[in-house]
């Protein structure tokens, strides 16, 4: 079940070949959804299903998809898993969706996905397929929830929506960091955790 | 001075590979290149050799800084003292008072820019640069009094790591340092940064010159008045409610962001910039010529809905950071465009985007900051335009002729 081949799948995306950090994909939603915590939780467990499930569907088929339309195919696979989703966070956790807005409908288009769908699923069997949609979905969403958590903690003081910067601090001065809920600061947010990466990981650096 | 350079010399052995501080080659070499004229030569081949280098380049900006620097002093001093009810203080007390006020914010933005530069440098076995000098004192004069001291620095080590440590050190900045510092600030702790509390000082500065403001203070700045201004006409007023002028603006006895208020003291800076060659007169003359064309051009279709449309071209140029961002952020070589036709793109577009910011931008009543760090961006794209326009004339010239 978990071979030396399969746990690479799944384990090297959380940090040697992080979708985010080292590939540099799925920007956009990391810059959009960071702002607080629990809508980049929501969406990163959405990534997570939705590139597992689209993942194992797209290797069933993969020998049957002609090559010339296989992007339509994958299209249309992600798209249903990604309405799924929708409709189910609006079920569920409507405040949360509405937060989240277009960017879970957005999922279509986020590149990690369809990167996987083209490099990996359209190559392996069914159950790599599966781990490796787990571990770059997980690689992701790391991201997402630290980038999050910065944001969330210098710019409003709180972390999942709870007050974590006392109210002893803001009586003698400190004040929340409007800058940090704009977008910008999601982009520098990343640029330092990709810092610290490559400081750690010297064999990633580019010349 | 000998017992300096023999002082210098004898220490000089522990800094070297092999001695005790050789961690700290950089400060020493800082130290002796700040002392002294560096001694170390080219030996061969000819060389044009001129005594105006980084060093003596940022202490002339440094000294055309200083007349902004002591009509700030006063000038916060003199707020102050209306704001307390006692416009007769003598004009030394206000000075020091200012000099007080100002005090800290100088200190904490060396110690924190300069810090954040020696470490820099220490890790990378660099020299030490002296661009942080003007910056360092670029920040206090366009940072609100008011400030908290803990904010200054937060946003001064920010814009050194991420506007200028990132890139590669002083020369290779993309942005004008002192302005992203007061970016982050205006971006982050908007309320700090406009309204009527952050321009005037109306608490003690170390236990000098406090008292009860007057009823009719207000410390809103004439460009923020103007910004809520309703009706057909504007009527402008200083700190304690009695009208100004235009003239008040140019002497630059009125609220706002210490440096930027004196449009004498800046002209002379200016002076000082041109005489010695330090700045570059095509970009100040163009932002000018480029706020002067916007200004006419929105003072020839006034409306109360944009009330900044009603300010004569001359008062646009007077109010606000628009002089002061014209002489000494503007010209920044290292970040502005450096062809000649490119310079007077590049500062006819600044003075156009500053007015037209502070005119149509309801959210921003100054915008000279936003249009120098706009145009930083566009800079080296107006370069290459010019220098491939160029390469084509000529080519076209060339092959004409055969």
């Amino acid at each position: 079940m978990l071979s030396k081949k399969n746990k690479e799948a799944l384990f090297n995306p959380l940090s040697k070949d992080n979708p985010v950090l080292v590939q540099i994909l799925g920007i956009c939603s990391t810059l959009a959804v960071t702002a607080s915590m629990e809508p980049a939780i929501v969406m990163g467990i959405s990534v997570i299903a939705v590139m597992a499930l689209s993942n194992v569907i797209i290797s069933f088929i993969r020998k049957s998809i002609p090559t010339t339309i296989r992007i339509i195919v994958q299209l249309v696979v992600v798209a249903a898993l990604v309405i799924i989703v929708q409709q189910f966070l609006i079920a569920f956790d409507y405040d949360v969706s509405k937060q989240l807005s277009v960017f879970i409908g957005l999922i279509i288009t986020n590149c990690i996905l369809m990167g996987r769908l083209e490099a990996f699923a359209l190559n392996n069997r069914p159950w790599p397929s599966f781990l490796d949609g787990i571990g770059n979905g997980l690689g992701y969403t790391i991201i997402l929830v630290i980038v999050a958590a910065v944001r969330e903690l210098f710019g409003s003081g709180t972390l999942m929506g709870f007050q974590v910067i006392p109210q002893w601090c803001y009586d003698h001065g400190y004040e929340n960091n409007g800058l940090m809920i704009l977008p910008p600061m999601a982009l520098i947010t990343v640029a330092c955790i990709i810092w610290v990466h490559r400081a750690r990981n010297p064999e990633l650096m580019e010349n | 001075m000998k017992f300096l350079r023999k002082y210098m010399d004898k220490i000089q052995p522990q800094f070297r590979p092999g001695g005790k501080l050789q961690k700290l080659e950089s400060v020493y070499d800082g130290m002796e290149s700040f002392l002294f004229t560096p001694n170390t030569t080219s030996h061969s081949g000819t060389h044009i050799h001129d005594g105006n280098d980084l060093k003596r380049t940022m202490i002339t900006v440094v000294v055309a800084l200083m007349p902004a620097l002591f009509f700030a002093m006063y000038n916060i001093g003199l707020q102050h003292y209306l704001a307390i009810g006692q416009p007769e203080t003598p004009w030394l007390t206000m000075w020091t008072f200012g000099l007080l006020a100002m005090l800290p914010v100088i200190v904490v933005s060396y110690v924190v820019g300069l810090g954040i530069e020696f470490i820099g440098a220490q890790i990378h076995h660099k020299e030490i640069q002296e661009g942080f000098l003007v910056t360092g004192i670029l920040i206090p004069l366009i940072v609100p009094i008011n400030t908290p001291l803990w904010m200054v620095a937060v946003a001064t080590a920010f814009a050194v790591i991420f506007a200028k440590e990132v890139f590669g050190g002083t020369g290779m900045n993309i942005f004008n340092v002192a302005l992203i510092t007061r970016a982050v600030l205006f971006f982050g702790y908007p309320s700090r940064m406009s309204g009527d509390e952050a321009f005037v000082k109306t608490d003690a500065a170390f236990g000098m010159g406090a008292g009860t403001t007057v009823d009719t203070f207000s410390g809103a700045t004439p460009l923020g008045q103007i910004a809520t201004n309703v009706g057909d006409s504007l009527s402008l007023h200083n700190v304690v409610g009695d009208p100004i002028t235009t003239c008040d603006a140019f002497m630059g006895t009125i609220a706002g962001s210490p440096g930027e208020t004196s449009m004498v003291a800046i002209l002379v800076g200016a002076a000082i910039l041109l005489v010695t060659g330090v700045a570059s007169w095509r970009v100040m003359c163009s932002v000018f010529a480029g706020g002067l064309a916007m200004a006419a051009l929105a003072g020839a279709f006034p409306s109360p809905t944009y009330p900044a449309s009603m300010l004569s071209p001359w008062a646009q140029l007077c109010y606000g950071g628009f002089a002061f961002a014209a002489v000494f952020m503007a010209t920044d070589p290292v970040t502005g465009a450096r062809t000649r036709v490119g310079q007077y793109i590049y500062g006819f577009l600044i003075g156009v985007f500053a007015i037209l910011i502070r005119i149509y931008n309801g959210g921003y009543p100054e915008g000279a900051m936003l249009a120098v760090l706009l145009m930083n961006a566009f800079a080296p794209l107006i370069d290459h335009c010019v220098v491939s326009f160029n390469i084509k004339r000529r080519m076209q010239r060339a092959g004409n002729k055969k």
